[in-house]
């Protein structure tokens, strides 16, 4: 077999645990879009066009409360920050690609896929065939976000109108929390913004969120600056 | 706005920061102070929604035992930190608001 595909093959393979965690969490994202009130079309578009999951989740939440489509725009942006930090964490590595290689493998950096590429990176630094590990990775989480999607949206329209489903996406937030608060700082960063969300809920256009948002961030900073 | 054009501004937006430092490696690096702002950024943001959606429900704060939407996420903030499981935290709350709802 061709190193490259040994490389594409070993990332579907690595990646394939998360996999697992991944099904379940696109089936759900489905139904909720969905009771959100977006259409069949525009809920499974959503998965290939933002590609990323906690945002996404966000979104359908803020369009069911019909929030301004800006603020919403600016809260998908905000919750998928930390893109950046992976684009730096692996530009490095993809330096001498060229530009249509780069562009693919931006669109495929989900968390889940630079968890594993960025050990395979570091494990394997003179390996030349990182990159198809990267795409094998990222298609193989790709495919399982839109099947999984799907699916879910297949259910979400079998599921009782009157069970309170919204309930579920504040649920997922509080899944997706736990792992982030591991020391401090982080703590205090989730109850500053949850106590100033509170505070600023009547604000127009929901910008108590973002206000929150960046004030538990600086209520983060300042107290690790201090240790 | 259109429910399309708020994804596709929001996915171009998303695929733009995926692609920055890929693209502009070696011409510019990150400022210390957004590294360091990035981690706070789950933490604050998810928290910011979840509180008001367990503490004002229906838009008005609510610290009662009628509450069943702080109950019910008291019991998924207990499982999902013992647990650390997605799928347990989801189906507790739901099975507690459910329970409370249709029982009182």
């Amino acid at each position: 077999m061709r190193k490259s595909n040994q490389a594409f093959l070993n990332g579907v393979r690595a990646e394939f645990p998360l996999l697992i965690g991944v099904f379940p969490f696109g089936m759900i994202y489905g139904v909720l879009a969905l009771n959100a009130g977006l259409s069949k079309a525009a809920s499974q578009a959503m998965s290939s066009m933002v590609f990323a999951g906690s945002s996404q989740f966000i979104a359908a939440q803020l369009i069911h409360e019909s929030v301004p489509g800006l603020v919403i725009v600016l809260t998908i942006a905000v919750v998928n920050l930390r893109h950046l930090l992976y684009s730096a964490s692996v530009a490095p590595y993809l330096k001498n690609l060229p530009m249509s290689w780069k562009h693919v493998l931006a669109y495929l950096l989900t968390d889940e896929t630079y968890a594993v590429t960025i050990i395979n990176y570091e494990t394997n630094a003179e390996n030349p065939n990182g990159h198809w590990f990267f795409l094998g990775a990222g298609l193989a989480l790709w495919t399982t976000w839109q099947v999984s999607t799907a699916a879910g949206i297949v259910l979400g329209t079998a599921l009782p109108r009157n069970w309170p489903l919204d309930f579920a996406l504040p649920l997922t937030f509080i899944a997706l929390v736990m792992p982030a608060l591991k020391d401090r700082p982080a703590v205090a960063a989730a109850l500053s913004a949850g106590a100033v969300a509170l505070l600023a809920y009547n604000l127009p256009y929901k910008l108590g969120l973002i206000i929150a948002a960046l004030f538990g961030i600086l209520i983060g900073m300042l107290l690790e600056s201090r240790r | 706005m259109n429910i399309w054009l708020v994804m596709l501004l929001g996915g171009l937006l998303t695929f733009g920061m995926r692609l920055s430092f890929i693209y502009l490696f070696g011409r510019f690096n990150m400022p210390p102070v957004v590294r360091r702002a990035l981690r706070f950024v789950p933490p604050a943001v998810l928290s910011a929604i979840i509180v008001p959606e367990l503490l004002l429900p229906g838009g008005k704060f609510d610290l009662s035992f009628g509450n069943y939407r702080m109950l019910a996420g008291l019991a998924a903030i207990l499982v999902a930190w013992k647990t650390r499981s997605a799928l347990l935290t989801i189906l507790t709350g739901m099975a507690v608001l459910l329970l409370l709802e249709f029982t009182f």
